[in-house]
């Protein structure tokens, strides 16, 4: 498969008033087209300033960020963006919700429209198009906001957390469903989050960085990919074992930053 | 998702009817509390108790207020006030808001006037009566301006807070879609502030009616703010009070517009 975003030597410092934090130290790493990566690690670690980056809203301290060929220096529309929480506007329907990056690029062509009508159609949404969000399940909104990040037609997903704030039950139930939309719409995905069977259950490869500033320590392959949807892969043999080397990898780097202060 | 109407049990329709008949004693309390103190006023002015010279009497307000149609010709002062009331609270909601728009898109700018801002917010506007008078005259446009003067600071500094209270995470969605400073304010900071506006503008309604009826102490031939003065000037109670009850159902009419316009905001999310 291609390479589709490299990371190569990457820096970032944050500046404040107190001086300059190192957050991101010596990056690289590649993903692979129609490839699905997690980034986990220590909380604080930066997590979020690495999705910052590869979407081009906060430019490197130094090092080369580069997607499909081309180096990263603003946003750019081959990358979308899924928060955490749903981030839906309460004042929109779900279809003027859905189609808001189209507004927001002026590029709300038949086309494009009909685009949106089939993934709303196909992912039992279209019933509900003119709802609020507010009507709507978390699990449901979860998937609007899917739709909304899908409708610009990006090469790349970043997930940020986008699942932390539903409870549990609905958490597996939205990771299916999320996988599930993914693989079949052929995207690749980046999904930061702090949660290890998250991580394992969704992803192909789990990159894990190190306590602040982050650098990258160690990378995993699931190997779970032919074996069904997030859910069922957590009951194949080979999850509790990848669970406890990566638990224990980040334990002892947060162990070891206690041991520091 | 909304609940689809049940049949609703017996314990239920109860539990509706307590509700509802609290709600009609409030009612009659409320007009009750209002005939009582009505009424004893007006017993104590029959029964000489009271010296109806220093506190009037509710028949002679209504009297008052007869004749204040007749011969004082009374829609004509009600309607002046109520206009530059209007004039005073749109055109405040309008130039905080946009003051507050221009503030929020340029940092440095309000970086740069905070500190004004503040003192002139903290300043009792009526110091500035002759200063106004000097500028605008004594017609019309002095009482705008100072009613103008007393809301729009609290505008502006209200609509700022609530521009900046926008969370943070849906302009990074918006950025991230490859959005302008300007199609964030429309697409997400303006509708996001819609009920703070609203909450200003309820403000704005007792702010501007205090603003007019200042102004119109101050330098007025005419409006409700003349009479009062005048009234108190030739010790003519019955027309101070008299003006002051069209005062009351006026500002309470403005008021019940804008709880109005609320409840169809409210209905949009």
């Amino acid at each position: 498969m291609n390479e589709i975003l490299r990371f190569e030597h990457v820096f970032l410092n944050y500046h404040s008033l107190q001086g300059e934090t190192p957050a991101i130290s010596d990056l690289s790493f590649s993903v692979r087209e129609g490839e699905f990566v997690s980034v986990i690690g220590p909380s604080g670690c930066g997590k979020t300033t690495l999705l910052s980056l590869i979407s081009g809203l906060m430019p490197a301290s130094s090092g080369k960020i580069v997607l499909d060929g081309d180096p990263v220096t603003k946003p750019s529309a081959s990358i979308s963006y899924m928060l955490q929480r749903d981030q839906l506007f309460p004042w929109r329907s779900i279809y003027k919700n859905v189609t808001l990056g189209l507004e927001i690029k002026h590029i709300k062509t038949p086309d494009h429209l009909a685009r949106i009508e089939d993934l709303l159609k196909k992912y039992g949404l279209w019933e509900f198009r003119n709802a609020r969000p507010r009507q709507l399940s978390g699990g449901m909104r979860q998937r609007a906001a899917l739709i909304r990040t899908l409708a610009l037609d990006p090469r790349i997903l970043l997930l940020d957390e986008p699942f932390s704030a539903l409870d549990y039950q609905t958490r597996l139930s939205v990771c299916d469903d999320v996988a599930a939309i993914i693989a079949s719409e052929q995207k690749t995905a980046v999904l930061v989050t702090h949660d290890i069977s998250e991580a394992i259950s969704m992803s192909d490869r789990i990159f894990v960085l190190s306590r602040r500033p982050a650098t990258l320590k160690n990378i995993y392959e699931t190997g779970l990919k032919d074996f069904g949807p997030p859910l069922k892969r957590r009951e194949h043999p080979s999850f509790p074992v990848l669970f406890e080397k990566i638990y224990r990898e980040i334990r002892d780097d947060e162990t070891k930053e206690k041991a520091k202060l | 998702m909304r609940q689809k109407k049940k049949p609703s049990s017996e314990q239920h329709e109860k539990f509706l009817k307590g509700i509802r008949k609290k709600k009609t004693l409030v009612t009659c309390l409320r007009v009750l509390l209002l005939v009582f103190l009505l009424g004893l006023w007006e017993l104590c002015a029959f029964f000489n108790l009271i010296d109806t010279y220093i506190t009037s009497s509710p028949s002679r307000i209504f009297a008052t207020i007869g004749e204040l149609i007749r011969e004082w010709d009374l829609f004509t002062h009600a309607g002046i006030t109520l206009l530059e009331t209007l004039e005073g609270f749109f055109l405040s909601m309008l130039i905080g808001t946009g003051a507050a728009i221009l503030l929020w898109s340029f940092d440095t700018l309000w970086k740069v006037l905070e500190p004004y801002i503040v003192v002139l917010n903290s300043l009792p506007k009526i110091a500035l009566g002759p200063v106004i008078i000097i500028w605008c005259g004594t017609g019309t446009k002095s009482i705008v301006v100072m009613a103008i003067l007393i809301c729009v600071i609290i505008t502006l500094l209200n609509m700022l807070t609530a521009f900046r209270s926008c969370e943070e995470e849906k302009i990074l969605l918006l950025r991230s879609m490859g959005a302008n400073k300007f199609q964030i304010l429309v697409k997400l900071v303006l509708p996001a502030s819609l009920p703070s506006f609203i909450s200003v503008l309820k403000i704005n309604v007792g702010m501007a009616w205090v603003g007019t009826i200042m102004g119109e102490y101050l330098v007025s031939r005419a409006g409700l703010g003349y009479l009062i003065s005048y009234g108190g000037t030739v010790l003519n109670l019955d027309m101070v009070m008299a003006s002051t009850v069209v005062l009351c159902f006026l500002a309470a009419a403005m008021y019940a517009c804008v709880a109005l316009l609320e409840k169809l905001v409210r209905r949009r999310d």
